[in-house]
């Protein structure tokens, strides 16, 4: 009885940790998002983006981002898998969260939507600085642009944005037609940091500066630097969207008909809901999540890994690679994965084929080398998440009877050595015997 | 010795000879206990333990041998030290440390003795002194009787040199190396005295043994063919020396090339070379002998110009082959530390990694007198004493004494050569005083009173049987002594080594005959001497070398104080990381932290690869940021240094660091001496340069060292640290040890998120924004 209780008790320990978070690695999904609203007449007015979140199974927590009971986390468990905050005025939030804790949601796995307009506080811009985006540091200032506006309003203010990342894992296989409108603060990037990226960024003639001042001095951010929305996939890949415009989720702009200046064509609706609709599937982990097996390696017409290999051996590898699909893993297909052979530099690079159920195998000759090597795959593809396995193999020399007794081009040699012994031989025999 | 010198037979002689033989049988077995147990002292006041970094690799590798096997050992691919490269142990390693102690290990387990591989390995090297003390009693009978003998082997049972390198646990090559090396000259000169192909095979045997167990095999292949080519040059050849040498090199050549360490190095370095030319030179002599055994002079003289002149085209091909093979290879054919040998300079201007090691320099000349203490006074004397008479065994022993010196004088190390070769000549030397001054006593006495011939004996310490014999002898007066002469010539083609040495001491010690009281006052300055030396060597044993470094002690006011910091950190490495973790440190350390903590390490001592060793150095050198990516780039996971400023240790990293700037700097050429040097000077206070206070080394080695005392006083440096408050960006302290003296750090990952540039501003204003409500809190 005793035993049977703690056993219980031993096993809900171990499943504590699973029954608590529907986040993990089996799951990629978030399910439980928290949004920050500075003003609750948001849910409202950007109800479609909220909606279309539902729909599709997010069980949304809105709370005014100055509620005093906030926190991200209660007895060391995150409650939430995503946040989003829409709260550029906010200069501090309630209860027990700020920039840090963001930083902290961010680095342990989790995702995050951000979004920023014109005159947002240093908390926004802080924890977008975290995030490798650096905002225009004039408060007032906003993206204009004289040549790529959108028509219906007359404002240039209201950008109509069509320079998209192309990239079908992060905006989806069919194509945005309608240009996306946008109204709000320029960012730029680092262009070193290679974990942001730009998804819409400005046309070459926006600039970033106040509209209702006049110009004194050139903008600080101009031409295509400037970046509208980004994104940010962390080393633990952990995903974030920055958005300059608020704007951009609202109904408003979702529902406007759209048409860029000086293009003859002319958009019912605009293309921000498919973009919006998109980018949230891509930043919750409903596309382009890569999961690997284990690296299974072994020799040529064995199945069992060896502890050690030879130099000059055959060994075939493979990968399980799979995709989550927002409900289930499939077979990722690609043609890129590459393996290494790897000490110290890669000594073997081979790219892997593919049986198309997720299987990536090849198979080489271990090089003439010995040493402690690694079989290393490095997956790092835009828009996917990062795969990065290594396995620690050491490869001996040959023992000493794994080389060739005789070798044929050597028997002068052998021939040599016993003429001359038996020369030696007679001559003794002759030398000590004869008189 | 007793036997051979033996008067006409008869009862009351033949008694005293077996009481000799029985008496020297008995002084030989005390003075293998007295090596051995002399050894002890390391395992009384510490522990039964592994001493020093070299000897816990043999170690490691017996144990490896005796839980796998020899074809396990003999094709051991060891993936834990060197990383990523690895390295072959079996075809690297001098195996015969390692056979023996495993043979002895298994031995022991085959008849129900269950010690561990680790108690054998402990006792090893003191077991190997006794044989060393028994190889060198051999010896130096073989040159000048075994009054001698018996000196010599109680002079090397307890010599300091020999003590430092073989006290119990000091399992290193040299703890067996000593013992073949005495062996295999021992039977060099059995076979040149009784020129016996038996003796020459078991010496090709011995030398086989050297060359598995030492590199200081070549010292033998080089010094026997110097003594060939002296005993050539001087006119002393004889069949006796064709037989001792050219087996020698034929088999000895065959048989080294037979340890994969060594290998076709056997034939093609340049170490080598000088027992090949004496090869062909004895056989040129061999010929010249021969033919002139055959032709009339008239002929002779003909055939010597022509012999002569073919000699000379020969020998001038292969040596000029021989300068072409050198000359093609980039260091001429001579490895670093041979080089260093020649050149003493050498190592120090283009090999740090050879002069790093303190092993490797000049010795100072108070460490003469420690390790050799008195003998450096008595070698002299024995040296004259080989050379009345000279015969092939004596010179050779000279020569021996003559180039060990020299070797010496170059590596400290290479003291330990010299320490037979000076016990041999001291025991020569007190053995000769010891007789002259006996039987001057003796004759003395026997003047005064003839009744009175035996009462003495005994008071001759150890070569008592020998002096009666000779004393007695001299009191038969002249004749006899001529009859012996006279029938030793006749035996003298067969027997010179002993025979001459005789005659001549008969006639010495007639001429040689002192008054009573000098000689009564000289024996006991003799016997003074000797009881220093004793003292010394007990005090050398007891205090000086027994320490096994991986355990200090220091001695204070309060009692006294016992430093375990390098156990207790390899102890937590191998509890708290895991077991395919890399660990980086100095080289110094790398066998101690495979074989106590059982991780990969990137370095170790066998330095082999110099250009890994850099890589460490320059990430040492560099700053942290650059040094995080060196040690990300191998896998490394943490990170050991030893630091000594807190207790005062002063064979710390800091004290070594300029090492690694110079052999990092030897590959990379942007980590510059200079740099860390402030008008030439090494220095960590304030005046030090930047990129010193900035390196890796010492933010690991002072990181939170204020915090000790407040100050942060460097007890090594005598001086306060330079840079006191500062913090780690890339690396974590995880563990620092009780007095501080090993601390190791963890590489930080990589940051999960690259921030932005305009972080500072930000901050700033937030920080203000922040800071106002903060203020005012209270006062609302």
């Amino acid at each position: 009885m005793m035993n049977l209780s703690r056993s219980v008790a031993l096993i809900s320990l171990f499943l504590l940790p699973f029954l608590s978070s529907s986040f993990s690695v089996d799951n990629p999904t978030d399910r439980r998002v928290l949004v920050l609203l500075d003003d609750l007449s948001l849910k409202s007015s950007h109800s479609t983006f909220f909606n279309t979140l539902k729909s599709r199974g997010f069980d949304l927590d809105f709370k005014s981002a100055d509620d005093s009971k906030l926190a991200l986390q209660r007895y060391g468990q995150y409650l939430y898998d995503g946040l989003i905050i829409f709260a550029p005025s906010t200069e501090r939030f309630g209860g027990s969260l700020d920039s840090k804790s963001v930083a902290d949601f961010v680095d342990s796995g989790r995702d995050l939507i951000l979004s920023a307009d014109t005159s947002a506080s240093d908390l926004i811009r802080g924890i977008a600085t975290e995030c490798g985006v650096d905002f225009d540091e004039d408060s007032s200032a906003m993206v204009i642009d004289h040549s790529s506006f959108s028509v219906s309003d007359g404002d240039h203010t209201l950008i109509a944005a069509d320079d998209l990342v192309k990239s079908d894992v992060i905006l989806g296989k069919s194509k945005i037609e309608a240009p996306v409108l946008f109204r709000g603060v320029a960012h730029s990037l680092n262009p070193t940091n290679n974990l942001v990226l730009k998804v819409l960024s400005a046309s070459p003639s926006a600039y970033s500066a106040n509209p209702t001042s006049k110009l004194s001095s050139p903008p600080q951010l101009t031409g295509s630097a400037i970046s509208l929305v980004s994104v940010m996939q962390a080393r633990n890949n952990a995903r974030v969207v920055i958005s300059g415009s608020l704007q951009l989720f609202s109904d408003r702009l979702f529902r406007s008909g759209a048409q860029k200046s000086g293009s003859p064509d002319k958009y019912e609706k605009s293309g921000n809901e498919q973009f919006v609709t998109e980018l949230s599937k891509w930043v919750f982990h409903e596309r382009g999540h890569l999961k690997a097996g284990s690296l299974v390696h072994h020799r040529v017409g064995e199945t069992d890994e060896p502890a050690i290999y030879r130099i000059k051996d055959d060994l075939e590898f493979s990968v399980e690679i799979l995709e989550w699909s927002g409900k289930s893993w499939e077979p990722y297909v690609a043609d890129d994965v590459q393996v290494q052979f790897y000490m110290m530099s890669p000594y073997v690079l081979k790219t892997l084929s593919t049986d198309k159920k997720g299987l990536f195998h090849t198979s080489f000759k271990v090089p003439d080398v010995y040493g402690v090597f690694q079989f290393k795959v490095e997956y790092e593809k835009l828009g996917y998440t990062t795969l990065s396995l290594s396995k620690q193999i050491p490869v001996r020399p040959y023992r000493h009877n794994e080389y060739e007794r005789f070798i044929p081009t050597a028997y002068p040699y052998y021939g040599a050595c016993f003429t001359t012994m038996a020369g030696f031989f007679v001559f003794s025999f002759v030398y000590l015997y004869h008189k | 010795m007793a036997t051979q010198e033996s008067p006409p037979p008869g009862t009351s002689s033949a008694m005293r000879n077996a009481f000799g033989t029985v008496l020297s049988a008995l002084i030989l077995l005390l003075i293998g206990v007295l090596a051995f147990s002399i050894r002890l002292f390391s395992v009384i006041k510490y522990e039964s333990v592994i001493h020093e970094f070299d000897p816990y690799f043999n170690y490691r590798v017996t144990q490896f041998l005796s839980k796998n096997g020899i074809y396990e050992f003999w094709n051991w691919f060891d993936d834990r030290t060197w990383y990523p490269l690895g390295r072959v142990i079996g075809g690297t390693v001098y195996p015969g440390l390692t056979l023996t102690a495993g043979t002895i290990w298994w031995a022991l387990n085959a008849i129900n003795i269950p010690l561990s591989v680790e108690t054998v390995c402990v006792f090893t090297a003191p077991v190997f002194s006794a044989f060393a003390s028994w190889a060198t009693y051999l010896l130096t009978k073989e040159v000048k009787g075994s009054g001698a003998g018996l000196a010599a082997a109680a002079l090397l049972a307890m010599v300091p040199s020999y003590i430092s390198r073989s006290v119990a646990g000091s399992y290193d090559n040299e703890a067996v190396a000593i013992f073949a090396l005495i062996f295999t000259f021992y039977l060099y000169i059995k076979t040149l005295n009784t020129g016996s192909l038996f003796y020459a095979t078991l010496n090709a045997l011995a030398y086989f043994y050297m060359v598995c167990s030492w590199g200081g095999y070549t010292f033998i292949i080089n010094l026997i063919p110097m003594h060939v080519l002296l005993c050539i040059v001087t006119g002393r050849y004889s069949p006796r020396l064709y037989i001792a040498y050219a087996p020698l090199v034929v088999l000895g050549t065959l048989l080294a090339a037979l340890v994969p360490v060594v290998g076709f190095n056997a034939v093609l370095t340049s170490e080598h070379f000088a027992s090949f030319l004496v090869f062909i030179i004895i056989h040129v002599v061999a010929l010249v002998y021969y033919i002139k055994g055959l032709l009339s002079p008239k002929m002779f003289k003909v055939a010597v110009t022509l012999v002569v002149s073919i000699g000379m085209v020969v020998c001038l091909i292969v040596v000029a082959v021989l300068v072409a093979l050198v000359a093609s290879s980039p260091t001429g054919g001579w490895s670093g530390r041979s080089l260093s040998l020649l050149d003493p300079t050498y190592a120090s201007k283009y090999i740090p990694i050879i002069a790093s090691v303190s092993e490797h320099q000049p010795p100072t000349w108070p460490s003469y007198f420690m390790d050799i203490n008195v003998l450096a006074f008595l070698v002299p004397a024995g040296i004259i004493a080989c050379f009345s008479p000279l015969s092939d065994a004596s010179s050779f022993v000279v020569l021996y004494i003559v180039m060990s010196v020299y070797f010496s004088g170059v590596m400290v190390r290479l003291m330990l050569v010299l320490a037979p070769a000076a016990c041999i000549m001291s025991g020569i030397a007190l053995s000769q005083a010891f007789d002259v001054f006996t039987a001057s006593i003796k004759y003395q006495l026997g003047r005064s009173s003839n009744s009175k011939d035996d009462a003495e004996d005994n008071t001759s310490t150890n070569n008592a049987p020998k002096d009666d014999s000779s004393s007695g002898k001299i009191d038969k007066g002249e004749e006899v002594a001529k009859e012996r002469s006279s029938k030793k010539g006749k035996k003298k083609e067969r027997e010179p080594a002993d025979k001459p040495s005789v005659k001549s001491k008969i006639a010495k010690k007639r001429a040689l005959v002192l008054p009573l009281e000098a000689s009564i006052v000289a024996l006991l300055l003799l016997i003074m001497l000797g009881a220093f030396y004793v003292i010394h060597c007990v005090w050398a044993a007891a205090e000086a070398y027994s320490a096994p470094s991986i355990v200090l002690t220091s001695q204070s006011r309060d009692g006294l104080h016992v430093f375990d910091d390098f156990r207790e950190s390899y102890a937590w490495l191998s509890h708290n990381t895991d077991v395919d973790d890399k660990v980086a440190s100095w080289w110094d350390y790398g066998y101690q932290t495979t074989a106590m903590a059982n991780r990969t390490v990137i370095v170790d001592n066998n330095t082999w690869n110099n250009t890994h060793i850099a890589t460490v150095g320059t990430a040492m050198s560099s700053p942290e940021k650059a040094a995080w990516e060196i040690f990300n780039s191998l896998d490394v996971k943490y990170v050991l240094v030893v630091f000594g400023g807190l207790i005062g240790y002063p064979s710390d990293d800091i004290n070594k660091f300029l090492w690694m700037v110079r052999i990092g700097g030897g590959v990379f050429p942007h980590i510059k001496e200079a740099d860390y040097l402030r008008d030439g000077n090494y220095r960590i206070d304030s005046e030090a340069t930047p990129t010193m206070l900035n390196c890796l080394m010492y933010k690991l080695s002072y990181y939170r060292f204020v915090e000790t005392d407040g100050k942060g006083y460097d007890r090594v440096r005598r001086t306060e640290i330079g840079k006191k408050n500062f913090k780690l960006t890339h690396f974590e302290e995880v563990f620092t040890s009780h007095h501080w003296m090993v601390r190791i750090y963890k590489l930080k990952p990589q940051k999960n998120r690259i921030r932005g540039k305009a972080k500072k501003l930000k901050l700033k204003t937030s920080s203000g924004l922040d800071s106002k409500p903060v203020k005012k809190n209270p006062w609302i």
